[in-house]
């Protein structure tokens, strides 16, 4: 069956759309979640909506397992192959089909890199405002499935705030379009239905997303603390204040050392904690919020304050947080990307805990975090040579996790479920509910071939291997959030 | 007519029923004429902690209630719920699917729903989403139940993510003789960064957009705004400011013997949309163009029946839901995504109990 299923996939495609030897899969075998690896049958780069159904198509029939792919940038697996399933790489469909700066849209194909649409806009004063920290190599498709997120969510919300419409190749080839051009809708909101399925609801072809005009001014602070707990008690004074900044980060010591390492972020070397907080808005706004900020932030007890004063300065500012999790590779030769929410309220008593796992395991571990949301991203350092290491690693990243449900917040703000996280989607949202989750997909792929094995513990895990960095994260081209 | 005063007495009244019509406080009565279960006493906010910007209630509480605790700490409901006075409901509001001027700014009641809970049509209580403003685990179902007019299930408890509110608020508008010299302004205000909290068009030819932030800077914005704009305009502030949007909220220029329909537009749909409504002679329809042309209010003479109207949404190739008056339920062309639709409806309503006739046509395209 597979073989006459590879000679009907190779008809659909020229032989350099179509891979199947084994050095040519090499680069598909596995996505930024580097524990896993598995060997697809294939993989076809089309260049059309109609090459997607018709493959689509073609694996439905004999149930051919398939993994959409975009970038391959997914931290908990979400693009890892099959055994003996398809990969529809969607690279080349990286057209913008539509840009109306007048409605504020572009109608992109899913294979667009993140970063292009804002480009793409920019000389209208527009942009895409979700800012994944793999902006410049992840797919709008891949965003879409995974409703990915940034440092900028706190005002303005995930991936999926941004996605008006959607046309959609369902899991057994059927086409449907949801959503429109237009920010309202009338009837259910299925776009929303499908933004963060991971996959498992089929391929998104045509993407309509919704631009904003550019702010008109940022004032980007970093402010220095004696302690983490300080740090902590400025976003509780600043949220308090009615001011609503475009984000709030905060980094502890180990994460500033790896900064420190990779781009010479220069923090001082006292501090125990850094904060990140940024307004922005139109100048008049900006300016007059500013006093209230700096005000907010002396009293929490900062000893040191830089204030951006351009936007070389302010970029600056954002490199040193934005590539604090692949610089941890300069601490340790391994790490485990954590990304799990707690109610804003809890995030002392969150770190505090964190702090205490780490201790009483002997694992190290750095933390950088979306404050203002209450998303922590935990790196687990450890060395994959060293025999048990990776497992013992595994285990504080599981006891955050459960920590994380146990405060009444997430297993993952935005890196979605995955391969990794499949075991405790059950403890998050109870039996019961997983297993409607599981109908619910069952309802829309009979089959259940897209994405197979992913969300859900129904398969195998395939093995780990040791973790490192992601390829582009070796070239420096993209650091993780 | 059942109603539940929890959870519980919820899922019952469902198991109990063959065919379940909601009604929050009726202030969608084009929705919920013939409905059989009433959540009016499923009602009370359960958890708020400002400082999370979360809230949860049960799904009969009146936004009334939330707006005024809200306040208390100086927060708000971004989307602008709209019939607030009049008594609307958390579950109500977002079955309709139903956000008011202010969603300009921000995004509207889906993007500031963060969980639910709800009965699905065999009975089951199921929850979906969180109670945390960032999540990105499991099936999106609060979204789901947007807009859906409770085909996918009774919601029971909501969550919501709350913002700060603008301390202080100003509104100018700008008359104009036709829809056509306004629109290309509307547009070029959209793309502007002046950061609007709304921006509307009221026909026959009124501008209306409104800044809120700080007292400090307010006057200047509104300046800048008034030479970018570079006509004549009147600014409205205080109970002045805040009567305007009032009555976009509560709908009070909907004339009685009128049904209020919702349609989703791109504002470049607006032009085509004057014409046709002039070439079918019924531009004395009173509409409001809200969301920076988003939405297109409508207020159907009921005598012109909703046969004549289907027909004109057709042409336009736009849905239109009927929210207040008669019980014409969407009109116009068919839903494109149909079949993702049905197999959800599958699993959320295995028994048919949840859903409507709504007569929309074969598309005209
Ligand atoms: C260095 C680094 C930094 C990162 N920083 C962030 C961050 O700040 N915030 C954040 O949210 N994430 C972050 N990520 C995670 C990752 O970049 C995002 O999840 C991203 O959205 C994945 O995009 P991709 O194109 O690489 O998708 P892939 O990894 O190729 O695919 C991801 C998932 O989407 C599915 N998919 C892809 N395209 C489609 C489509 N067209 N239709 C349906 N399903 C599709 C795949 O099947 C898979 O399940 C980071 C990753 C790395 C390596």
């Amino acid at each position: 069956m597979t073989q006459a299923f590879v000679e009907a996939i190779r008809a659909i495609y020229p032989t350099d759309r179509c891979l199947t030897g084994k050095a040519e899969l090499a680069p598909y075998e596995s996505d930024g979640l580097t524990a896993f690896r598995v060997h697809p049958i294939g993989v076809v780069l089309p260049t059309t909506s109609e090459e997607v159904i018709a493959s689509i198509r073609l694996c439905h029939q004999p149930g051919i397992p398939f993994v959409v792919r975009g970038s391959g940038t997914s931290l908990s697996g979400g693009s890892v192959p099959i055994d003996g399933g398809l990969v529809i790489g969607l690279n080349k469909m990286n057209k913008i089909l539509r840009y109306s700066p007048e409605e504020r849209i572009a109608v992109v194909q899913p294979g667009v890199i993140n970063m292009r649409v804002s480009q793409a806009v920019a000389a209208e004063g527009l942009y895409y405002a979700p800012d994944p920290s793999s902006a410049t190599v992840c797919t709008i498709g891949g965003n879409v499935a995974f409703n990915s997120g940034g440092a900028h969510c706190l005002k303005y919300g995930m991936t999926s705030n941004h996605v008006l419409g959607l046309k959609v190749v369902l899991p057994d080839g059927e086409v449907v379009e949801v959503g429109a051009d237009s920010l309202e809708q009338v009837g259910a909101d299925l776009v929303g239905m499908f933004v963060g399925s991971e996959g498992l609801f089929g391929c998104a072809v045509e993407i309509t997303l919704r631009l904003l005009p550019k702010p008109e001014k940022y004032y980007t602070v970093q402010a220095a603390y004696k302690s983490l707990a300080q740090a902590g008690e400025a976003v509780s004074l600043i949220v308090a204040s009615g001011l609503l900044p475009g984000a709030i980060e905060i980094m502890d010591r180990l994460a500033m050392d790896a900064s420190d390492a990779a781009v010479q972020a220069n923090y001082p070397k006292d501090a125990k904690a850094i904060l990140i907080v940024e307004l922005e808005g139109p100048t008049e706004e900006v300016d007059a919020e500013t006093p209230t900020l700096l005000k907010l932030i002396e009293e929490s007890g900062a000893y040191r304050i830089d204030v951006a004063k351009d936007a070389a300065e302010r970029l600056k500012i954002w490199t040193g947080r934005k590539c604090a999790f692949s610089a941890v590779g300069r601490l340790s030769p391994d790490f485990i990307v954590q990304d799990g929410v707690v109610p804003r309220t809890k995030l002392g008593y969150a770190l505090a805990e964190i702090d205490r796992i780490s201790t009483e395991s002997g694992i190290p571990v750095a933390n950088v975090f979306h404050a203002g949301d209450g998303n922590l991203h935990p790196l687990i350092l450890f060395n994959g040579r060293e025999e048990g290491a990776l497992e013992r690693a595994e285990e504080v990243a599981s006891e955050i996790l459960r920590l994380c449900i146990k405060l009444g917040g997430s297993i993952t703000g935005e890196h979605g479920v995955g391969l990794e996280k499949r075991a405790f989607i059950e403890e998050m949202f109870g039996k019961k509910d997983t297993d409607f989750m599981r109908q619910i997909r069952a309802a829309i792929d009979s089959a259940e071939i897209a994405n197979k094995g992913k969300m859900f513990p129904d398969l195998q895990a395939p093995a780990l291997t040791h973790r490192g960095l992601h390829p582009i994260e070796q070239q420096g081209i993209a650091f993780r959030n | 007519m059942i109603h539940p005063t929890s959870l519980e007495e919820l899922q019952s009244a469902v198991r109990e029923l063959d065919r379940v019509i909601v009604r929050g406080s009726g202030t969608k009565s084009a929705m919920s004429s013939s409905a059989n279960l009433s959540t009016a006493d499923l009602s009370g906010i359960l958890e708020y902690d400002p400082s999370e910007f979360t809230f949860t209630a049960r799904a009969g509480t009146r936004i009334s209630e939330v707006k005024e605790l809200l306040a208390k700490s100086g927060q708000y409901l971004p989307f602008d719920p709209p019939f607030v006075q009049a008594g609307g409901t958390l579950g109500g509001t977002i079955a309709a699917g139903l956000s008011g001027p202010g969603r300009f700014r921000y995004g509207g009641v889906r993007d500031f729903l963060l969980g639910i809970r709800f009965v699905t049509g065999d009975g089951e209580i199921h929850a979906g989403g969180g109670k945390v403003v960032k999540n990105a685990a499991g099936f999106d179902s609060p979204k789901l139940m947007t807009g859906a007019r409770g085909a996918f299930g009774v919601i029971g408890e909501v969550t919501f993510k709350v913002f700060p509110e603008p301390r202080e608020y100003q509104t100018v508008i700008v008359s104009f003789p036709t829809a056509d010299e306004a629109i290309p302004l509307m547009a070029r205000l959209a793309m502007s960064n002046f950061e609007l909290a709304c921006l509307d068009f009221v026909m026959p030819g009124q501008l209306q957009l409104r800044v809120g932030g700080l007292h400090e800077s307010l006057e200047r914005r509104v300046d800048r705004i008034k030479s970018f704009i570079g006509r004549t305009c009147e600014v409205r502030s205080g109970s002045d400011d805040e009567q305007v949007w009032h009555n976009a909220r509560e709908f009070t220029w909907v004339p009685s013997d009128a049904t209020l329909i919702k349609v989703a537009i791109n504002p470049r749909q607006i032009v085509e949309i004057e014409r046709s409504l002039e070439k079918s002679s019924a531009s004395h329809v009173d509409r409001r163009y809200s969301v920076g042309g988003n939405v297109l209010w409508l207020a159907w003479p009921n005598e012109k029946t909703s046969e004549k109207l289907g027909r004109l949404l057709t042409s336009w190739n736009l849905p239109g839901v009927a929210v207040r008056g008669e019980p014409w339920g969407i009109l116009g062309p068919q839903n494109k995504g149909d079949v993702f639709q049905q197999r959800l409806s599958s699993v959320f309503d295995p028994l048919n109990k949840f859903q409507r006739n709504d007569r929309r046509t074969a598309n005209s395209h």
